[in-house]
């Protein structure tokens, strides 16, 4: 902890958790929702019925590495 | 303050986007088409009738791949804002820029490379349909205790560095990242299905498209969102400096 004490504190502006943790927790669990349905949604498991939007992002599901037909 | 680092952090993945798809559209696409070849000659040997596309080829490999690459890179950009802001200051003394990189090294790593390495990225016809809920469920499984592992290994980390200094202390929570994900991919099943008869070259250039796309990605992402946030801190100690100054 002398690194610490050598950088004046000015110098990192570190983000409060408390200022943090709602954003991450929000914004964290759409970006994760966004994820699943590029990468797994009618596949495995289904939220939305029928095979469009996996047909659609196909290519994209594929060379991003996740598991396909 | 996160809502800006939050924005920057999706335009960085926009533009990881843009560059991915440039790269896919020339370096990905043939393989896949490779693999979809394959596919075809089966169904013709198989006197299979032609099934009905739902999005033809030409739509799937355009804009279908411009809007999967887009989601994706949005949701990293925003998950790497997030995460930039709890380390940044907290985990290492580095500067905005070099948090950044380093995260997105750390990314590539964590996210995509280690788990690749226990299940590649498969072009289309070289997995059997069946099975996609074992390989959705263990690809998941090795990418959240990937993730899990790593943030152990940080949490672990920083003691070692208090205790045997920098370098000493993240070498080795980096190796104790890599032996316990070495252990657990040896105990997860192994997935070998890929037809005999598909041809190595659609498979070798394939995965190696998919490793070299990932890469494009999170350094475009890595390096301008450094640059946005690191630009941003300097216009404000400048503009700290000169109110100081005055």
């Amino acid at each position: 902890m002398s690194q610490a004490a050598a950088l004046p504190a000015s110098a990192v502006p570190v983000v409060p958790v408390r200022e943090l943790l709602p954003w991450a927790v929000f914004a964290g669990v759409i970006l994760l929702a966004l994820l699943y349905l590029v990468g797994m949604d009618q596949g495995a498991t289904s939220v939305f019925s029928g095979s469009m939007l996996h047909e659609f992002v196909h290519d994209g599901r594929h060379l991003l590495g996740f598991p396909c037909h | 303050m996160v809502r800006t680092l939050l924005i920057r952090g999706m335009l960085a993945g926009i533009a990881a986007a843009a560059l991915t798809f440039v790269f896919q559209y020339f370096v990905g696409e043939p393989a896949l088409d490779g693999g979809i070849a394959f596919e075809d000659s089966l169904a013709t040997a198989a006197n299979e009738p032609a099934g009905v596309e739902l999005v033809s080829r030409g739509t799937q490999s355009t804009l279908g791949l411009a809007v999967a690459l887009l989601i994706y890179g949005v949701a990293f950009g925003g998950i790497f804002a997030l995460v930039y802001a709890g380390v940044y200051g907290r985990v290492g003394r580095l500067s905005g820029r070099a948090t950044s990189a380093v995260l997105a090294l750390v990314g590539f790593v964590v996210v995509f490379a280690v788990p690749f390495v226990k299940y590649p990225a498969n072009p289309p016809a070289a997995s059997l349909d069946d099975t996609i809920g074992t390989r959705t469920g263990t690809y998941v499984m090795m990418v959240v205790l990937s993730v899990l592992v790593a943030v152990a290994a940080v949490v672990l980390g920083r003691r070692l560095v208090a205790r045997l200094g920098a370098w000493n202390g993240v070498l080795l929570a980096a190796l104790g990242y890599l032996v316990v994900m070495g252990v657990v991919g040896a105990l997860l099943p192994v997935i070998d299905e890929t037809p005999a008869d598909f041809p190595a070259t659609v498979l070798y250039d394939f995965r190696l498209a998919s490793l070299g796309g990932q890469l494009v990605l999170w350094t475009v992402l890595g390096l301008v969102f450094g640059a946005l946030v690191d630009g941003g801190s300097r216009r404000g100690s400048r503009a700290a400096m000169e109110s100081a100054g005055r």
